[in-house]
C-alpha cells in the first residue's frame, strides 16, 4: 500500500505573534515551527497502516527551506521518503492554489491513499485534503479517527458533531483527512533519527509544478481579534488574586 | 454581488439553527448590497424543509431533490449543488452555508469544481463585501475578498450570526423543484447510520459550575490541581479536546464542536489557550473566568475575568481560598 501524507509546517502553537510591516501575515522570525498537530496524526495513521499491511510511506510538504526540518522529523518517526515542494511564495496562493501544487506534485506517484490532517493550526482553512481528492479525481471521507483496510477498499470512522459517529466505505484510491486523537502519537528515536538523514527527500520547485495564478480568496489585512466580553484582568500574586476572584464569585457571580 | 443563495442543512427532519444563522449572514449581505435572499434545501423529499424556509424573508425557495440525496454523501451534494448553482443562480451569486461538519467535508471540493474557494468559517461580514476570519487558532484575524467574476463561497461559524434576527415575512415565498442529473455510479463512497460513541453518563450540560482543564496542566499527573480547584467549588470537571485526546480524562467531558456545548453560571477555563473549536462549546456560559500564563490567549477574548499566570500557583491559592470563603 502505498500512502501519502501532506504535512504543513506551521508556528508553534504557543508563539507569540506579531502582525508584519505589510499588514498581511506574522513576524516569521519571531517564531519557532513545528509539525501541524493533526498532520502528525495523519502520519501516524500512515505509518501504522504500513506496520500492517506493508508498503511506503511518502510525505509531502510546501513551503520555504525551513519546512526541511519538519519533513526531516517525518522521516526520523518512519516515513520512507519525501517530496519538499519548495516554495517561497505559499502565503500568496490561496488553498485551491496550494492544493494544485501538492496534487501536481504526488500525481505521479499514484498513490493508494491520501491522508492529510483536517485542518491547519495557522490558516485553519480545513481543506487542502478535500481539495487534493477532487483534483486528483479521488472520493474522500474527513475528521477520520480510525482507518480500516480491506483488499479494495477502506473503512473509516467518522467523527460527527456532538459526540456521534459514522462508518463510511470507499474504493481505493481515496483522500481523508485525519483528525487528531484517532492513534497515541509516536516519538522518533535516535536509530530514526539517524536514519532519517540519508533518506530520500527530493525538491521540486513549485515554478515547475503549477504556474502561481491570481488567487480567488484574497487575504488583504490581518489584525487582532475585537473582544467579545470586556475582560476585567485580576492583578496581584497569585494568593493575592485568588482572594481578588473569590471576593467576586462571591459577590458579584453569586456561585459562592 | 447578484444574489445570495443560502444552503440551509437539516437536522432531526428540520432546519438546523446553524442554517438559520447562515440566513441571517445572507441577510446581512442582502442589507449591504440590495441582491434577494434564495433558500436552497436539499434532500430526497425537502417539502417540509421548504415550508419552514419559505416564510423566514427569502424570495424564493429552491429544492434541490433526488432520490440520490437522501443520505448526505459529498459527491451527492456536490454535483447537486454544483449544477443548482450553474443553472439556477445568477453568474455573481454569493452561496451561504452553516460551517458544519458536513459542509466542511463537500463544499471545499465543490468550490474547487467551480474554479472557486470557499471563504470558510466567517465570523463577521463587513462593506466590500469582507469576509473575516479567524487565523492561528483565534490569535489573529484576516479579513478575505472574493476576486473575480465566478461564485463566492462562504462558510459562517457558528454562533456568529444571530439566528433570531430572522423576521416572518407576510406571505410565504414561492418554492421551486430543481432536479439535479446523479447517475448511481458517481457516489463513490458508502455512508452507515450515525452511531453514539460510548453512553453519555457525564451531562455537562446540565451542570451549574465547571472548571475546565487545558494543554496547559502539561501531563496527567497534574490533574489532581484541578480537580481539588472542582471540589471545592462543587463543580463538574471538564476538558479541552487535547486532554481526552491523550485519554487524560474521558471523551465524555470534553467542550468543545466534537464534544458537548454548555452554557453554566461559571465556566473556570485552566490552561486553556481558547481555540475557536473549544469557545464555540463554552462562549454562552454566564460567567467566565479564565487562568492562562499567556496574556494574549484567545481565551481572554471571551473571559469575564481572567488571572495571567501560572496554573500551578494561582489554582491551589484558588483552591484554598474557596475552601475558606465556604
Amino acid at each position: 500500500m502505498k500512502i501519502i501524507v501532506a504535512i504543513k509546517q506551521v508556528p508553534e502553537r504557543d508563539a507569540q505573534v506579531r502582525i508584519d510591516s505589510t499588514g498581511k501575515w506574522i513576524e516569521e522570525s519571531d517564531v519557532q515551527y513545528a509539525m501541524n498537530e493533526s498532520d502528525a496524526y495523519a502520519l501516524e495513521e500512515a505509518l501504522q497502516l504500513k506496520e500492517k499491511h506493508n508498503g511506503e510511506v511518502i510525505v509531502v510538504s510546501a513551503g520555504p527551506e525551513r519546512v526541511g526540518t519538519t519533513i526531516r522529523e517525518a522521516l526520523a518517526k518512519g516515513a520512507d521518503r519525501a517530496i519538499h515542494i519548495d516554495c517561497n511564495d505559499l502565503n500568496d496562493r490561496d488553498v485551491l492554489g496550494v492544493a494544485r501544487l501538492i496534487a501536481e506534485a504526488i500525481r505521479p506517484e499514484n498513490a493508494d491513499l491520501v491522508l492529510t490532517g483536517l485542518q491547519s493550526d495557522d490558516l485553519g482553512y480545513g481543506q487542502t485534503g478535500v481539495i487534493l481528492a477532487e483534483l486528483l479525481g479521488v472520493p474522500h471521507a474527513t475528521l477520520i479517527l480510525h482507518v480500516e483496510k480491506s483488499d479494495l477498499s477502506i473503512k473509516v470512522k467518522r467523527e460527527l458533531e456532538a459526540g456521534y459517529f459514522q462508518e463510511i466505505e470507499l474504493p481505493l484510491p481515496a483522500a481523508l483527512t485525519i483528525q487528531s486523537g484517532g492513534n497515541k502519537l509516536r516519538y522518533a528515536t535516535l536509530m530514526g533519527i539517524k536514519k532519517a538523514k540519508t533518506k530520500e527527500m527530493r525538491v521540486v520547485n513549485a515554478a515547475d509544478l503549477a504556474p502561481a495564478p491570481k488567487p480567488v480568496a484574497v487575504l488583504d489585512a490581518i489584525e487582532l481579534p475585537k473582544k467579545q466580553r470586556s475582560t476585567q484582568i485580576i492583578p496581584g500574586d497569585a494568593k493575592q488574586a485568588a482572594a481578588t476572584l473569590v471576593e467576586k464569585l462571591k459577590f458579584e457571580v453569586r456561585v459562592l | 454581488m447578484s444574489g445570495i443563495y443560502v444552503v440551509l442543512e437539516e437536522r432531526d427532519g428540520r432546519v438546523s439553527r446553524a442554517s438559520w444563522e447562515a440566513l441571517a449572514a445572507g441577510r446581512k449581505l442582502a442589507a449591504q448590497s440590495g441582491a434577494s435572499v434564495t433558500a436552497v434545501v436539499i434532500g430526497a423529499s425537502t417539502e417540509s424543509l421548504a415550508n419552514e424556509a419559505a416564510p423566514q424573508s427569502v424570495s424564493k425557495v429552491v429544492r434541490v431533490e433526488h432520490p440520490l440525496l437522501a443520505h448526505y454523501t459529498s459527491d451527492g451534494y456536490t454535483i447537486a449543488l454544483q449544477q443548482m448553482i450553474q443553472k439556477e443562480a445568477p453568474p455573481q451569486v454569493v452561496v451561504v452555508f452553516p460551517h458544519t461538519y458536513q459542509v466542511r467535508d463537500f463544499a471545499p471540493a465543490l468550490a474547487a469544481r467551480l474554479n472557486e474557494v470557499l471563504i470558510g468559517d466567517v465570523v463577521s461580514i463587513g462593506e466590500g463585501p469582507v469576509f473575516t476570519r479567524q487565523l492561528l487558532q483565534g490569535r489573529l484575524v484576516g479579513n478575505f475578498r472574493h476576486q473575480g467574476n465566478g461564485p463566492c463561497l462562504i462558510s459562517v461559524q457558528a454562533g456568529a450570526f444571530r439566528a433570531e434576527e430572522a423576521a416572518a415575512q407576510s406571505s410565504p415565498a414561492e418554492a421551486v423543484v430543481f432536479t439535479p442529473q446523479i447517475d448511481p455510479a458517481q457516489i463513490r463512497t458508502k455512508p452507515g447510520e450515525p452511531f453514539r460513541g460510548t453512553a453519555q453518563t457525564v451531562d455537562l450540560g446540565s451542570a451549574p459550575l465547571i472548571v475546565s482543564v487545558g494543554r496547559g496542566i502539561k501531563e496527567a499527573d497534574n490533574l489532581p490541581v484541578v480537580q481539588e480547584l472542582a471540589a471545592a467549588l462543587g463543580a463538574e470537571l471538564a476538558a479541552s479536546r487535547p486532554i481526552c485526546d491523550n485519554g487524560w480524562l474521558p471523551m465524555e467531558r470534553q467542550v468543545g464542536s466534537s464534544g458537548q456545548t454548555v452554557s453554566p453560571k461559571l465556566y473556570l477555563a485552566v490552561g486553556i489557550s481558547g481555540a475557536i473549536q473549544h469557545l464555540v462549546g463554552m462562549k454562552g456560559s454566564q460567567c467566565i473566568v479564565a487562568i492562562n500564563k499567556d496574556p494574549d490567549a484567545p481565551i481572554f477574548e471571551v473571559a469575564d475575568y481572567g488571572i495571567v499566570g501560572d496554573l500551578f500557583e494561582v489554582v491551589p491559592a484558588l483552591t484554598e481560598a474557596i475552601k475558606a470563603a465556604k
